[in-house]
């Protein structure tokens, strides 16, 4: 289980994260919503160590993630918006890079066969900078999944995506799922984040303003709660 | 890089005229002024094409002490510099007319040591400018100030160097610049990790 204990961010004297609590358990996939400004990115910038709170923790199996960082980032897969790619390498170049980073056995191979999980087979030898967005997005979620991430964090990954490029995401996800990955998904698509998920929640002002299962409510109930915390003042 | 270094040292012998003494008790100063303004530059481009791109978080992410991510970012700016101030040596030595005489050695020595010492704390600091929106102004600003007993060390063991000393009269210098990199890269191995991380 991951447990998240009393987590704080500040930046220029404001509250990003204020004091969050809850628990992720494994082998389920969470989606967190919310509006601008609401914490979302913190949170997985947090979760994925890039940055270090103010106050709190974020606890893996009774363990504080900060204190063997390096051990924890093996665990972990990230997509977001940025795709961390290097635009002058190729991308089998990119993916190999990535895989001797994560000392993945054969690298080579391991990028070829991601390379043709994602589509882009054909196109191994050209250079990212040569590639669209959704082609550089599919090449992120390869790198992403490099190293068989047991946690799979994933931060607004549709944007810029075109349909296929978000069906092979979705596919993902869903092939994630089905082998007890846990996924810890940020959407502003109420409707794609509801059907992804077994737990849903909403962030509001570094606060969680609301939490649920899916299985407990439809996505019609689920969208007018969500649409009333959004329009309500504080948190609620 | 390579050719401001080279530019430099071309324009200071301009200033000479050729064969003076003057040319010779100047060139150990106009030697360090083109290495460590070269050396800037390349510094200034350790991490800011990956923080443009993004890619430095991908490295960020990767299961590795990020202390050696600092040694891959410093080994990487040291190999660039040491070549460039390999290229240009026979340059300044050529244009400025010096005498080395079997000295070789310990001038390898001391460029070895100050720039071992220039870019471990350049590295540090290049991450810790390479958010900020002036950059290139900061870099030589923070820099240069903590730089300057590598500076002094490497001009005046240089200075012995062409005055044809021995290597008994370079050994203080060397001391300096020995402990100054120990010193540093075990700091900034340390530190790199909270430089880092936002």
């Amino acid at each position: 289980m991951i447990k998240v204990k009393e987590l704080t961010k500040i930046y220029n004297q404001q509250f990003a994260l204020s004091g969050l609590n809850f628990d992720i358990d494994y082998g389920k996939c969470l989606c967190i919503l919310g509006p601008n400004g609401a914490g979302k990115s913190t949170f997985i910038r947090i979760l994925s160590t890039l940055s270090r709170p103010n106050q709190g923790d974020i606890f893996i199996d009774g363990k504080s993630v900060f204190e063997n960082p390096a051990e924890f980032r093996r665990k972990i897969g990230l997509i977001a918006h940025a795709t961390f790619l290097y635009p002058e390498l190729t991308a089998a170049e990119n993916l190999k890079f990535y895989a001797t980073l994560y000392r993945v056995p054969k690298p080579e191979k391991r990028a070829d066969a991601l390379l043709k999980t994602v589509g882009l087979a054909h196109r191994s030898n050209d250079r990212v900078r040569t590639f669209s967005r959704g082609m550089q997005q599919r090449l992120a979620i390869a790198r992403a999944i490099l190293n068989e991430p047991e946690i799979l964090l994933l931060d607004e990954p549709y944007t810029g995506l075109d349909q296929s490029a978000s069906q092979l995401l979705t596919d993902r996800i869903l092939e994630l799922k089905s082998e007890n990955r846990t996924i810890v998904l940020i959407t502003h698509n109420i409707q794609q984040g509801f059907q992804l998920a077994d737990k849903i929640a909403v962030f509001k002002e570094g606060r969680i303003a609301f939490e649920a299962e899916t299985g407990d409510m439809t996505e019609s109930e689920f969208q007018q709660r969500y649409h009333e915390i959004i329009a309500a003042g504080g948190n609620n | 890089m390579l050719v401001f270094c080279l530019l430099v040292v071309v324009i200071f012998s301009f200033t000479f005229d050729p064969g003076s003494t003057y040319s010779k008790e100047a060139a150990p100063g106009i030697l360090w002024v083109a290495f460590t303004f070269s050396g800037m530059l390349g510094l200034n481009r350790t991490f800011s094409q990956e923080v443009d791109t993004g890619s430095i978080h991908g490295v960020l992410l990767a299961p590795l002490d990020r202390g050696v991510i600092y040694l891959g970012k410093m080994i990487g700016s040291f190999i660039f510099m040491f070549l460039v101030e390999f290229i240009t040596l026979p340059v300044i030595i050529i244009f400025f007319d010096l005498n080395l005489e079997g000295h070789y050695l310990q001038l390898f020595v001391i460029i070895f040591l100050a720039t071992i010492g220039f870019v471990a704390v350049g590295t540090l600091f290049s991450a810790m400018t390479v958010h900020t929106k002036t950059r290139e102004l900061m870099l030589p600003i923070l820099l240069f100030p903590v730089m300057i007993p590598v500076i002094l060390s490497a001009v005046n063991a240089t200075a012995s160097i062409l005055n044809l000393e021995e290597w008994s009269k370079i050994l203080g210098w060397i001391r300096i610049l020995s402990a100054f990199d120990i010193v540093f890269i075990t700091l900034s191995y340390l530190t790199f990790d909270f430089v880092v991380e936002e």
